[in-house]
């Protein structure tokens, strides 16, 4: 029997995709205490780069996966254990899981969970699930991005929920039509999603444009949404980074793209070359820019805001609880607009930029579920 | 997740829709259907190797098989051009060119320049180039070179099934008289292509792999045997950037410029002849344009000044392969003064 002691650290998912984790390097070593939270490895992605944290204290006792070692999602690569666990006891699991990680993926692994559709008012919506129980969560993108910006939130989340991320029209793969671009037509979009898989009620998180769309849905029907959860939130403020919104609209290259799309993050390094080509594909398909111009019109009254997402919170008038989250170093939009959203519970993420929730996402996911947790 | 096809499919898939977008594109050339009016018109080939395969019943009457004449169909596709269609022709190897260049490079590279911009000539010819098919000294030449030297011309060499199908896709919708170049051996391989339409602008090259050592420039189906090369490098500790090319007119400068600059080493890898060509071409151009950068001198790799011998031994000893790459970069890796 294995001591039940030793607690594996395993390679995340981040991602529904991801089935392949490269740890770039190591940033603690064996035998160093860690405590919940530290960081433990650099980890990479075909989609991006990012870092491992602990989960559980104690002494890390054995590293399995070596720097530069692909290893499969959940696979184990470091073990932590009291002192007074015998090495044998040890070596027993790393021999397991160095089998694990030279096996590589599964052939028969799925490539993540299907894409499903949705028909609303005539447009195309496309949407993935994941999680079997508890209450549905929706989780809407902002301006350019789509279902994957999730990537290191809709697995954990599940565990606890029904969670779902939908690409909003002009989007993904959704239909590039986008009708007027208006905020109300995307929130007829989440509406539909919840009317498709049948919620009755649902937890809606939004980040940037998504915030202000989330925001539009719940003050229609109030009733029906447990929590709105907003991350950096469109529509509280008249200031915004006009730049950023027209760079991106208009960026035809990667060299024109990567420095606009480093703007969304404290830390620019997260920005890997799968990324910029994954949005390079985007921006080209057909209707892509068409829609992407008309949001763009949505978003900007000259180079301020044009949403007001506070008017909607006052309609909505404390029926839901209202959660935002913002980073203090976010360059699109300033943090201090969170004062403006009415009676919420307020979260700064110290250093975080525009996407707190690929740059901090264990702080976004205990926002999110002490959210949900509140709504009851 | 992105649907994965071949690179046969992509390019037909582009056909597709650029025929359903756009009426004014018409597909011809020879054995779309093995001979108008012929009991072939059954099963339409759809091309000596398919590509085609599925138009000629799905767009009736824009799919025309031509008569093995290929001066007389490629001339009447830019005759078509200049009067309003955006014909695709495929000249199905390029090796043919020799009894319809004055077409291409003395008339429709040509229109847009002598009538002063009032003539635009929307032409696509698609062609099929490379060696490794056993198909000898008349079927397995190049000769992009011989059209990147034509101004005028537009001149592609997409490497995967997603470029093929978006920069065919930008061929179609481009104005100016563009040439296509499909290599074979790649007709089979898959790679993941959005189903819908989307266009991959010209003169834009693609960073591939990224790496700090060495720049590996390249096009066609060379950019998979210099990444191949570039993993057994890294193996070995020496990390390459290969810059895939993806059209040669326009050429996009800067990004071979930029990567040069930031490993001051480059290795040029082109399956054409080693005179007056894509890899004569690069080494020029950096070593006019990145000189202060460089650390070591420029080395090509390419196939020699020979004709594409019939001998399979021959042949593959004739191709450019990931060992003479290893060597090349090896070269330039350790070059000390």
């Amino acid at each position: 029997m294995t001591d039940e002691r030793i607690v594996a650290v395993t390679m995340p998912k981040w991602g529904l995709s991801m089935q392949l984790g490269k740890i770039t390097s190591w940033i603690v070593a064996e035998g160093d205490d860690v405590s919940v939270g530290d960081e433990l490895a650099d980890i990479e992605t075909d989609k991006i780069a990012g870092t491992l944290e602990a989960a559980e204290a104690g002494t890390l006792r054995r590293i399995i996966a070596r720097a530069g070692e692909d290893v499969p999602v959940s696979g184990t690569i470091a073990l932590i254990a009291p002192a007074d666990v015998s090495d044998d006891d040890l070596d027993a699991v790393v021999q397991e899981a160095r089998a694990v990680i030279d096996a590589g993926v599964p052939d028969e692994a799925a490539s993540g969970p299907a894409v499903e559709t949705a028909d609303i008012g005539g447009r195309k919506i496309c949407y993935v699930g994941a999680g079997q129980d508890g209450d549905v969560v929706l989780l809407i993108h902002g301006y350019g991005g789509d279902r994957n910006s999730w990537l290191f939130l809709q697995e954990p989340l599940a565990a606890r929920h029904r969670v779902y991320a939908l690409d909003l029209p002009g989007h993904g793969t959704s239909v590039k039509d986008v009708g007027d671009g208006s905020v109300d037509t995307l929130a007829d979009a989440v509406l539909g999603v919840l009317d498709t898989i049948g919620a009755e009620r649902a937890h809606l998180v939004g980040h940037s444009l998504g915030g202000a769309v989330a925001v539009t849905a719940a003050a229609r029907d109030p009733r029906r949404i447990g929590s709105l959860t907003l991350i950096a939130p469109v529509g509280f403020g008249p200031a915004v980074n006009s730049g950023f919104l027209r760079g991106f609209a208009n960026a035809q290259t990667r060299r024109e793209l990567k420095p606009i799309i480093g703007q969304l993050f404290a830390d620019e390094s997260l920005v890997t070359r799968q990324l910029i080509d994954d949005l390079l594909a985007y921006k080209r398909l057909d209707g892509v820019g068409e829609a992407l111009h008309a949001l763009l019109g949505t978003l900007l009254d000259g180079d301020s805001q044009r949403p007001d997402s506070a008017a909607a919170v006052t309609v909505i008038g404390g029926a839901v609880p209202v959660t935002v989250v913002w980073g203090s170093a976010d360059r699109i939009i300033p943090p201090a607009h969170a004062e403006s959203v009415a009676g919420a519970v307020c979260y700064l993420l110290d250093g975080a930029g525009h996407m707190p929730h690929m740059e901090r996402p264990a702080e976004v996911q205990a926002a999110i579920e002490e959210a949900i947790a509140r709504a009851g | 997740m992105v649907r994965t096809i071949t690179y046969r499919e992509a390019i037909n898939e582009a056909l597709a829709q650029e025929m359903e977008r756009d009426e004014s594109v018409i597909v011809m050339g020879e054995d779309n259907a093995g001979g108008e009016g012929s009991p072939g018109e059954e099963d339409a080939w759809g091309g000596v190797l398919g590509v085609t395969k599925g138009l000629y019943h799905k767009f009736p009457g824009r799919v025309l098989d031509t008569p093995i004449s290929e001066s007389a169909f490629i001339g009447a596709a830019i005759g078509a051009a200049t009067a309003g269609l955006r014909p695709v022709a495929e000249l199905m190897f390029v090796d043919f060119m020799g009894v319809c260049f004055d077409q291409i490079y003395n008339q429709a590279a040509k229109f847009r320049y002598m009538f002063g911009g009032k003539a635009v000539t929307p032409v696509v010819i698609r062609t099929m180039y490379g060696a490794g098919l056993r198909a000898a000294a008349q079927h397995s030449q190049c000769l992009y070179p011989l059209f990147t030297h034509i101004p005028g011309l537009k001149v592609v060499v997409p490497s995967t099934p997603y470029d093929a199908k978006g920069l065919l896709t930008q061929a179609i919708r481009d104005n100016d008289p563009v040439m296509f170049f499909e290599h074979k051996a790649l007709y089979d391989m898959a790679g993941p292509v959005p189903e819908e339409g989307y266009a991959v602008p010209f003169g834009e090259a693609n960073v591939v792999r990224e790496g700090g050592d060495v720049t590996i420039v390249a096009l066609g189906r060379m950019v998979h045997t210099s990444l191949e090369a570039a993993e057994q490098l890294a193996a070995a500790g020496v990390q390459c950037e290969v810059v895939d090319l993806r059209t040669t007119s326009p050429l996009d400068e800067d990004t071979v410029l930029e990567s040069v600059e930031g490993t001051g080493r480059v290795v040029v890898v082109d399956e054409a002849h080693p005179r007056c060509s894509v890899a004569t071409d690069i080494s020029a151009l950096v070593a006019k344009k990145a000189f202060g950068a460089l650390r070591a001198p420029i080395e090509m790799v390419t196939a020699p000044h020979t004709p594409v011998p019939f001998s399979s031994t021959l042949e593959d000893l004739y191709m450019p392969d990931a060992q003479r790459i290893v060597n090349a970069v090896k070269t330039v890796a350790e070059w000390t003064r």
